[in-house]
């Protein structure tokens, strides 16, 4: 077991904030730190995959062809470079739709939005 | 070694942080710590011999990121509102994701261990011929733009998206206000790249629809 914790320590604590991550987007009302949770998770997925292309004893992958020395994976890094900028992109529009639904709403906690929903809907039943 | 220890020493940061993220219900508190998050994180990334992956998310993730959600934060109240419900449901299925995932990441192979699978498959043909081919040092910059180019033509695609989302957004009850664009000087200074720079674009229509969200308020109030 405690070989297991000095050879995947890394992947281990990538587990332990991906967890924290969902736990925020899960269980909190508030839209916005459902967000920031969000982006907790997925910072806790770049580390999974970078922590996967290292390789002990390499270097960044800058290649100098003069000299022999070990590089890192360079695809989980090409791959992440995209996945933080779409990140944000999600980031914008879920902040977008949050600044939409506070002006709908007057309000971005998640159960008093549902509230208004429900009351809204009670009320336009009772007209029909 | 002493790698070794200033990563522990940051991935126990970035634990401390996630846990006061999740206990503070001051939202601005969040987004700050957050913002440092990623910053720890690209520190992180540098040790691991990412260092276009480190430079990325420092501007754009702790950067971009933090200024959008304080800029929408303007217009949001600043603090979450206490909550009583039942965690428990929560707490269950995290706990079930939590034993699925230490399943699956204790199967890996050892950490920085070279024969791993990830390191058997193109990743090794990468760095053998890219410089000899392209003549770019930066194996990264070589992958991104020349063998994986579509997933980046891919990626400005949904960046668009995500862009026109917003705008689409955020414009439609802004049509009679008129306000001053706002001034480039204050955003922040970022590595500009291509894609920040589409960042800025967006996040500048974003802004001058908040501003001009905020003057249509003023003049309602007015008359």
């Amino acid at each position: 077991m405690s070989s297991l914790i000095a050879t995947h320590w890394n992947y281990l604590v990538v587990v332990a904030l991906m967890l924290i991550g969902l736990y925020i987007v899960m269980s909190r009302q508030n839209l916005v730190k459902k967000l920031i949770g969000l982006a907790i998770f997925q910072t806790a997925l770049f580390l999974l995959y970078i922590s996967l292309g290292r390789i002990s004893g390499g270097t960044a992958p800058i290649i100098d062809a003069t000299k022999d020395y070990t590089y890192s994976n360079p695809l989980p890094h090409v791959l992440i470079l995209t996945a933080i900028v779409v990140g944000v992109a999600t980031t914008a529009l879920g902040l977008a739709l949050i600044l939409r639904i506070n002006d709908a709403f007057g309000t971005i906690e998640e159960d008093e939005i549902l509230a208004a929903k429900d009351a809204d809907r009670k009320a336009h039943g009772g007209d029909e | 070694m002493s790698i070794v220890m200033i990563n522990i020493f940051l991935v126990t940061m970035m634990v401390v942080i996630a846990v006061m993220v999740l206990r503070t219900r001051r939202l601005f508190a969040a987004i700050v710590m957050t913002g440092a998050y990623s910053l720890i994180s690209a520190a992180m990334f540098v040790n691991l011999d990412a260092v276009d992956v480190a430079f990325t998310e420092a501007a754009v993730g702790a950067g971009i990121s933090t200024v959008l959600l304080l800029a929408a934060m303007a217009r949001l109240p600043a603090e979450e509102k206490p909550f009583k419900r039942n965690q428990i449901g929560p707490i269950i299925i995290v706990a079930i994701v939590g034993i699925l995932l230490v399943t699956a990441v204790t199967a890996l192979p050892p950490f920085g261990a070279p024969d791993a699978p990830v390191h058997t498959h193109v990743g090794p043909r990468y760095l053998a011929e890219s410089y000899s081919k392209l003549h770019i040092p930066n194996a990264v910059t070589t992958v991104l733009a020349s063998y994986r180019g579509f997933d980046t033509l891919g990626e400005t695609i949904v960046i668009f998206a995500a862009g026109l989302g917003v705008v689409l957004l955020l414009a439609g009850h802004t049509k009679t206000a008129s306000a001053p664009k706002t001034p480039v000087s204050k955003q922040p200074v970022v590595a500009s790249t291509k894609k920040t720079a589409k960042k800025k674009a967006k996040k500048s229509a974003k802004k001058s629809s908040a501003k001009k969200q905020h003057v249509k308020a003023k003049k309602g109030g007015a008359s």
